[in-house]
């Protein structure tokens, strides 16, 4: 499944030999090889316990492979300082994380716009852009709700429009669905489907395989090995 | 999860095709991920959030810091007041006057001064005016005749000559003054503390006889004796209490540069035959000796305050560790975001510096207030100085960032995966 728009002649995300074991000798990955290409929307599936979350937290570089190479959008990420780090994060990384995090006491459109704070935009462009992202998931009329006025799916919605508001190259959701009722899911699973054919890469962490089916591409994982 | 099987020290590239230099990448890296810089308006905008989301707990801790620092500012506003006023009160009654009393002979005896002290001390160059009050000692002033004789009321008898006022500095309550045929009749004028004591009657009881009262002083600050004094005529005195005619106070004004000058003649110009048994003191330097005693008090007080600080800072402190424990979501998505650890840390210090500089506002509106009002019942100028606020200020955001300093960087040392997994 490679996309036909990798314009840096390298993959979006790109494991080579990656393992992660824990203090106490928990192996979570073990020498996993995997490549993404631009455009691609994958899920990657399997039990619990069987290392997808440790692979979200690597490819997110929230976290360092104990062996092996990580390179995202081109950069070795045991090359990079913390603050490099972050700074690949704020502009070519997106999460969209099961419980929604979102700040209780701001409104939808102060939600996504305090998702650009770390990309360096003046207020008045993050609140363009944090518009425009609510628009494009269907909450336009939402802006002014806290989260707490707003559905399941909503909320879900806002996150995502905080996850893709700074266009990054890579979104990673993790379990979107997972908080969600049926419906609600169908509707967040079916803005994916949208967002990634626009051009935004997305893999999407699962354990339901009836979602991950419905992707184009799936990498299933038992006992931190990619089958 | 399976145990782990990896040799240490496995390959760490696996990769098919040839990569670039890892020189060249880090290169690549240096040049285009620089994290963004956090705004100061985006920083207090954060702060505020964070302070929105827990505004009754934010209220609490804030209110430490508020009484602490309102605590500082009151004690030392209050004390500055009640300074300006001192000197308001110095400036207007001059710190030119010099009494002299008689002292104590040789064998522990009260001396008194000669009957023409007064007119010897009005000769010396420098002094402007000289006047004198002399003590009826054997009676005493009762409110009517059925008062037991022994109810004095810690009141003296005096006689006085005409120009006590001006030279004194003390002005009318009510009524009026002594004047050329008053003063030998049996008329008098009261203390401001006598007229209190004697219930205000239009007649006191003196010696055996009733005197009519013609006027009531006001407070002499500069000759507090005269307050709880029944005041007559000179010759009233002689003609019906069988006064002796001795001065027991003499009050005199000198030129201002000449004030020491006079002050080393005045005892051998009033009693040259025995100047060791005269007193002689300077008001002024009383009223000015009660600034020092204040002082100690303040400096107490001041003690206490700072004590307050302490604690608010330490409320603050608290709060903000609590805050981090409870955020670790908010820390982990914030992070996941793109936040570097630097700019977690500035958060939380600047959240904790936004608490305590509400308090410290708070407190500096408040302790203003309290010295405003303390100031208007005591009839005082309102004086805060400048110097205090600023070390308010500055107090409070030493207290916030010391404060806020510990959990914040706890909180940037936090694992992004660690935080993120705490729901």
């Amino acid at each position: 499944m490679t996309s036909s728009n990798g314009v840096a002649g390298h993959p979006v995300v790109e494991l080579a030999g990656v393992s992660k074991s824990y203090p106490g000798g928990v192996a979570a990955l073990r020498s996993v090889d995997m490549a993404v290409d631009y455009g691609e929307l994958l899920a990657i599936v399997g039990p619990s316990g069987s290392g997808k979350s440790t692979m979200l937290n690597l490819i997110g570089t929230l976290d360092r492979p104990s062996s092996g190479t990580v390179r995202i959008d081109g950069y070795d990420v045991s090359a990079l300082s913390d603050r490099q780090l972050s700074a690949l994060r704020s502009r070519r990384i997106g999460f969209v994380f099961q419980q929604f995090h979102l700040a209780a006491g701001r409104d939808a459109l102060g939600n996504v716009a305090d998702g650009l704070l770390y990309t360096g935009a003046a207020k008045r462009d993050r609140e363009q852009r944090a518009e425009a992202a609510l628009i494009r998931v269907g909450l336009g009329k939402r802006l002014g709700h806290r989260p707490y006025q707003l559905s399941g799916g909503e909320r879900q919605r806002v996150a995502i429009a905080r996850a893709v508001a700074g266009d990054p190259p890579l979104l990673l959701a993790d379990e979107p669905t997972g908080n969600l009722d049926s419906v609600s899911g169908a509707g967040v699973m079916e803005l994916i489907h949208e967002l990634n054919a626009a051009g935004t890469t997305i893999l999407v962490i699962t354990h339901d395989r009836e979602i991950a089916d419905s992707l184009p591409r799936q990498v299933q994982m038992r006992d931190g090995q990619v089958v | 999860m399976a145990p782990t099987t990896d040799p240490p020290g496995s390959p760490n590239l696996v990769g098919e095709r040839p990569r670039s230099v890892p020189q060249a990448d880090r290169e690549r890296a240096d040049r285009e991920l620089r994290p963004a810089r956090l705004r100061v308006p985006d920083l207090i905008r954060l702060g505020g959030y964070g302070l929105r989301s827990r505004p009754l707990r934010a209220v609490l801790s804030a209110l430490g810091i508020a009484i602490g620092i309102a605590a500082m500012i009151s004690v030392v506003g209050i004390s500055a007041s009640s300074h300006a006023d001192l000197d308001r009160k110095l400036a207007k009654l001059g710190t030119n006057m010099l009494t002299v009393s008689p002292g104590k002979t040789m064998f522990g005896k009260q001396s008194t001064l000669p009957d023409d002290s007064l007119a010897m001390i009005k000769r010396i160059a420098p002094v402007q005016s000289a006047t004198a009050i002399g003590t009826v000692g054997t009676v005493h002033a009762y409110r009517n005749d059925r008062i037991p004789v022994a109810q004095t009321n810690g009141l003296s008898v005096v006689a006085a000559k005409l120009d006590l006022l001006t030279a004194v500095g003390v002005e009318l309550d009510r009524g009026v003054w002594l004047n050329e045929a008053t003063e030998k009749y049996p008329a008098v004028v009261l203390g401001a503390t006598t007229a209190q004591r004697l219930g205000g009657g239009p007649t006191v009881y003196i010696g055996g006889r009733t005197w009519a009262v013609v006027g009531v002083l006001q407070n002499a600050a500069l000759a507090s004796e005269l307050d709880t004094s029944v005041i007559m005529g000179w010759p009233a005195a002689t003609k019906y209490l069988a006064f002796d005619g001795h001065p027991t106070t003499v009050y005199t004004r000198s030129v201002e540069s000449q004030v020491e000058a006079v002050r080393k003649v005045l005892a051998a110009t009033a009693n040259p035959s025995a100047s060791t048994e005269v007193d002689v003191s300077r008001p002024s330097d009383v009223l000015s000796l009660r600034r020092a005693t204040n002082a100690t008090f303040t400096s107490l007080l001041l003690g206490l305050g700072s004590v307050a600080l302490l604690v608010g800072g330490i409320g603050v402190a608290n709060t903000m560790v609590i805050s981090v424990l409870e955020r670790r979501s908010e820390i982990g998505l914030r992070r996941s975001l793109g936040a570097t650890k630097g700019q977690i840390r500035t958060q939380f210090v600047g959240e904790s510096l936004l608490l305590s500089m509400i308090g410290g506002a708070a407190g500096a509106l408040l302790g203003y207030l309290v010295t405003g009002t303390y100031a208007m019942t005591q009839k005082w100028p309102t004086v805060v100085p400048l110097w205090v606020l600023a070390g308010g200020v500055g107090a409070t955001v030493l207290i916030g960032a010391i404060a806020g300093l510990y959990p914040a960087i706890r909180a940037s040392r936090l694992e992004p995966t660690e935080a993120l997994a705490t729901t």
